[in-house]
């Protein structure tokens, strides 16, 4: 479900900091300071296609720690990316189809 | 379309910029590694805001593994050690528990829309239940399958207190022909096509008095990150059905379809929930109960131990809500087994913690935990497989060298 709340950046910027992220406002709202996302997609081809269309829902290490061999390259990541596409709803061109396979099976 | 959750992610940015403690020490923290032991399993140590430093799954949605040697410590899983995992990644990240509600609403007399305030006055309940993924382990099926690459660590074991779910239905009044509730929380998904989570239990499930919406873990309001304020408890069942950030209760009068029930979580309709490596089943039902399980906490893969002399070994077992009746550990790689003390019950739905001294002679051992249920449940020698990897329980076997 949908949240209906005030976007939690106003809140945030009259927050009080204290301890490791976790912040009271006037002990009321709870607001949560998620780390930096360190993990980025590996150079390969049609790198910039890739972050395009994978990244709006999930970082990269999603890709990077899937199993790895000659059973997990192309026909692993064409099911991959069809089940994001027929499942999750993601909005990938057709045309950008296959260069996401490449770069996946290529580079992972 | 895309939701606000692209903003926000910027505005994540600028509130660390702005002075908040951790953003800077959190990178440096997460160059450290930590590998699982099967292939391709780095993954960085990393910390969160009332995590104490965790196993990196992924970042966004965050998915956080307990490290393994939590189970050594304490029956009860700290609540900042306790596992994180999210589907979708537009999650909750400022909560005013003051404004917080919960709704209960369809094939019920009497729509109720309940603040945490209201629920903290009813009757509460409390209960020790164990959370685990059910895709815990994942990472040791052979052969691998797609999904969340999880160690041993997705599972956890704390007091819950709350309400019963019952009390909250009874409230609401529910109607003849009803048949099941569903539940979604306050996380989403980024992409208004990709199906919102929501999980279904029958409504007689629903309604036996255990099923929880609980507000407190260990005596502690809960992590932000395992469903502050309010989350739905599921005792002996699956993580999947533990919803976190518990907003909408729905009573419904058909079976629910959607995605996270009718498709995803879903196991071999057969005794061992099992097929053919390499397989896919005939039928499928969603996902339920955990199935038996036991591990060695007190001693890792790979350790030295004095020859002849008493190694005292520890772990702990659990079930789907029956009870552990039996441990049994073996030195001898499987051939003869010992029955191990067990400790103190804390009820049906938690570890049991276990303990057995032994004497190793010089050389090296395989030694291994096998659980029996109340029900008669054992686990299996060989690791059963799915296509989803889930309800991993094979019998654990840790190495040791004596000398």
């Amino acid at each position: 479900m949908k949240r209906t709340s005030t976007p939690f950046i106003l809140a945030g910027l009259v927050a009080v900091c204290v301890g490791s992220g976790l912040v009271a406002v006037n002990a009321k709202p709870v607001t949560y300071t998620l780390p930096d996302e360190t993990a980025v997609f590996k150079p390969g081809p049609n790198l910039e296609v890739v972050q395009n269309n994978c990244s709006s829902c999930h970082s990269s290490d999603y890709i990077k720690t899937q199993p790895e061999g000659p059973k997990f390259k192309k026909d692993f990541w064409q099911a991959e990316v069809t089940k994001m596409i027929n499942v999750y709803g993601a909005p990938i061109e057709k045309a950008d189809v296959d260069k996401i396979v490449e770069y996946l099976a290529t580079t992972y | 379309m895309m939701n606000r959750r692209t903003a926000l992610r910027g505005g994540a940015a600028f509130l660390a910029g702005g002075g908040m403690i951790g953003g800077s020490s959190l990178k440096s923290l997460a160059a450290e590694l930590v590998t699982l032991p099967f292939d391709n399993g780095e993954r960085p140590i990393v910390k969160y805001p009332q995590k104490r430093p965790m196993i990196g799954l992924t970042s966004r949605p965050p998915q956080l593994e307990t490290p393994f040697s939590v189970y050594n410590e304490n029956i009860l899983t700290p609540n900042d050690a306790f596992f994180v995992r999210y589907h979708l990644a537009d999650i909750p990240l400022e909560i005013d528990p003051d404004k917080f509600s919960v709704e209960i609403k369809g094939k019920v007399d009497k729509p109720l829309k309940l603040s945490l305030a209201d629920i903290k006055k009813m009757p509460s309940i409390e209960l020790v239940a164990v959370n685990q993924c059910s895709g815990n382990s994942r990472g040791f099926f052979n052969p691998r399958v797609a999904g969340g690459q999880l160690g041993n660590g997705a599972m956890g074991n704390a007091r819950w207190k709350g309400v019963s779910l019952k009390s909250v239905l009874d409230k609401a009044g529910v109607q003849a022909g009803a048949k099941q509730v569903t539940f979604a929380g306050m996380d989403g998904p980024v992409m208004d096509k990709t199906p919102d989570f929501t999980k279904a239990l029958d409504i007689d499930h629903a309604r036996d008095g255990e099923v929880m919406l609980a507000y407190a873990m260990n005596g502690q309001d809960l992590p932000m990150l395992n469903g502050y304020p309010l989350r739905l408890v599921v005792p002996g069942y699956y993580g999947t059905y533990w919803v976190k950030h518990l907003n909408e209760i729905t009573v419904i009068d058909n079976v629910f379809d959607g995605f996270w029930m009718k498709t995803a979580y879903r196991i071999p309709d057969n005794d061992c929930a099992c097929v053919e490596p390499g397989t896919a089943p005939k039928a499928t039902i969603p996902i339920n109960r955990l199935t038996v399980r036991s591990f060695i906490t007190s001693i890792v893969d790979g350790a030295k131990v004095k020859a002849g002399a008493e190694t005292r070994l520890r772990g702990i077992a659990f079930d789907g809500g029956k009870g552990i009746k039996m441990v049994e550990v073996s030195t001898d790689g499987g051939k003869t087994w010992r029955q191990a003390a067990l400790g103190r019950n804390l009820g049906k739905y938690s570890f049991r913690e276990w303990h057995l001294a032994v004497k190793l002679p010089a050389g090296e051992h395989q030694l291994k935990v096998r659980a029996t249920s109340n029900d008669g449940k054992m686990q299996p020698l060989e690791a059963l497989w799915n296509p989803a990897g889930y309800m991993r329980n094979v019998v654990e076997t840790v190495r040791v060298t004596a000398a």
